[in-house]
């Protein structure tokens, strides 16, 4: 069975309205058809899996999850999460999940314990289970001995923890996180990245949107890669490395615009693509970091001077630049 | 265990759990929600119903008139702000009524419960003034608790009325023009709102007396009036509970179409 399937989904943000200024000439007229923060996704993901959301900020993935978990309505096409309709049965697939938000938003009128107690009495669970199992989540998560303390002496790392631990409270199949790493320190991520092993073993199926190529590369079991709302490739990590162009890219930054040194990479041997962005010049490379001070002279020969350069080994940062002609961060 | 097996859960069942988490936080805030609603009415109380009294520049008797009105407005104040005020700091940066919109029930029943949880905060407050005022004014002649039934129909519906106005302005209002919400429409109501004068006085300025009609108070003013000191001219009672029907249908109606605009995107 699918823990989650998408139909033809389409999400549009009405255009923000333009307030009239007195005196100031009308501004343009927005376009009439608003925002588009995703466009026509089919996605289905099997029971247990864990998947993996990989865009740039704005592609798209807070939408997609914000519709998963029924806080978005769907402007057009159909999702289904856990056996229920997200528009027609919200409250059914609200029942089924557990929502790990971006930014932490405990309850901070109730003391740590409480946030979990209370959360799971609004799942039908007695006080008595909901204080026990409180108490289990918070030992498993490591804060056992904050039980007692107000949300805000909580660091970033252990709030976030709360917030796996309340999603956790009513034993949900399906589990959303939404970029739950960023803003974290390393130590922190790499604990938190235990935690969700330990979610994905316990058989739970696990959604995970995330702006960091080694989290999905470590974590996922398959990947969507997502920009301006649109799928552009969805598989297993590996397979995805594999499709990644067997190039090295290597990218130069200089003063101005470099499509003269881009006309002059694109004569090179071992260079399968070269492009300008205005002062960025982007080379594909088959010789590596080998082409580095060919480019360079390539440009200073246009009296340009080099201010940035930067080297992507072939990975899924390489694929991803490829697919969407954009860096992740 | 397959996700489609966990049990259902009754939506009462979350709207108890929900209004219990409301309640228990209420009480930790006693203090402050008492100094919050009834400080006001009190002072009012005190200047009005004592010294004035006291210095023989108002007869004793103005307490009678004084006493429903007093009470009332400690009811709508603590009801609104007991809406309004956390529907503010929820929808605001923290958002941190995610966890209610979260559970298993349609997202009105979060709002219904917050109105729920505003009118018994307005009863707690109006039972914690009336002693006190009682207290301070010395005996009020005419004081009686003879119609329990019309002063709980009153204390509900006005409760009611007044939280789903909160949920209104909580939800309609930006964070920034909460100031301006207490200059601007909660000052107005309090003067106007016949709260410290009977309705039936505005004869002597009849363009008044149509203009205030549009004031919520005004209703529970009267309606307490009607409850707690019969024998003081009043609005009929069924004008009175007809009106605070009607109210609560328009602020409901208003509230939810906000609520839902600010819980949804």
């Amino acid at each position: 069975m699918n823990a989650i399937e998408t139909r033809a989904l389409r999400k549009v943000y009405p255009a923000p309205a333009v307030k009239k200024r007195r005196g100031a000439p009308a501004p343009p007229a927005p376009p009439s058809s608003g925002i588009v923060a995703i466009d026509s996704l089919d996605l289905a993901v099997p029971d247990g899996e864990f998947f993996g959301v990989l865009g740039p900020n704005g592609a798209g993935k807070t939408t997609l999850i914000g519709i998963l978990t029924t806080r978005v309505r769907i402007t057009s096409g159909e999702a289904v999460v856990a056996g229920a309709n997200v528009m027609a049965q919200p409250a059914d697939v609200r029942r089924r999940i557990g929502v790990v938000p971006q930014r932490p938003n405990p309850d901070r009128s109730l003391s740590v314990i409480e946030n979990l107690v209370f959360h799971a009495t609004y799942f039908g669970i007695s006080r008595a289970d909901a204080t026990r199992r409180g108490h289990e989540l918070l030992e498993r998560l490591g804060i056992a001995d904050k039980a007692t303390a107000k949300v805000d002496q909580l660091s970033g790392g252990q709030q976030q923890r709360l917030m796996i631990a309340r999603a956790l409270t009513h034993d949900p199949r399906v589990i959303f996180l939404d970029e739950p790493t960023v803003g974290l320190d390393p130590q922190a991520r790499l604990s938190l990245w235990e935690i969700l092993r330990e979610l994905h073993a316990q058989g739970r199926t696990i959604v995970m949107s995330t702006h960091y190529m080694e989290e999905a590369d470590q974590l996922c079991d398959r990947l969507a890669i997502i920009d301006q709302g649109k799928l552009l490739a969805l598989d297993t990590p590996a397979a995805l490395k594999a499709q990644a162009p067997g190039d090295t890219v290597v990218e130069v930054t200089f003063d101005a615009d470099a499509s003269a040194a881009a006309d002059i990479a694109r004569a090179m041997d071992g260079v399968s693509k070269a492009e300008a962005r205005g002062p960025l010049l982007r080379v594909f490379s088959k010789r590596g970091g080998e082409l580095i001070p060919a480019l360079i002279d390539a440009g200073e020969a246009q009296g340009r001077v080099v201010r940035d350069i930067h080297l992507s080994r072939p990975s899924l940062e390489t694929l991803f630049i490829t697919l969407t002609g954009r860096k992740l961060t | 265990m397959t996700a489609a097996s966990l049990p259902p859960v009754a939506p009462s069942r979350v709207f108890t759990a929900i209004l219990l988490r409301d309640l228990t936080v209420a009480r930790r805030e006693l203090p402050y929600f008492l100094v919050r609603t009834a400080l006001q009415p009190i002072l009012f109380v005190v200047v009005f119903g004592f010294l004035l009294p006291k210095m023989g520049m108002i007869p004793h008797g103005y307490v009678t008139t004084m006493l429903p009105g007093v009470v009332a407005l400690s009811l709508t104040l603590s009801a609104i702000q007991s809406v309004a005020l956390p529907m503010m700091q929820d929808f605001g940066f923290t958002k941190e009524i995610e966890d209610r919109l979260l559970s298993p029930v349609p997202i009105y029943l979060v709002a219904v419960e917050k109105v729920a949880s505003g009118v018994l905060q307005g009863i707690v407050s109006a039972l914690f003034v009336l002693p006190v005022a009682r207290l301070i004014m010395g005996p009020i002649p005419g004081l009686s608790f003879g119609n329990a039934p019309l002063l709980l129909a009153v204390t509900i519906l006005g409760g009611a009325a007044f939280s789903a106005m909160g949920l209104y302005l909580g939800t309609g209002i930006a964070p920034q023009q909460i100031g301006l919400m207490f200059s601007v429409i909660l000052a107005p109501m309090i003067m106007f709102g016949c709260t410290y004068y009977p309705w039936a006085g505005l004869s002597h300025v009849p363009v008044m007396k149509w203009l205030v009609l549009i004031n919520p108070l005004v209703y529970v003013s009267e309606g307490m009036r009607a409850a707690l000191t019969p024998t003081q001219p009043h609005m009929p009672i069924a004008l009175i509970l007809v009106a605070l029907v009607i109210l609560i249908a328009l602020f409901m109606w208003l509230g939810l179409k906000a609520f839902d605009k600010r819980a949804m995107s």
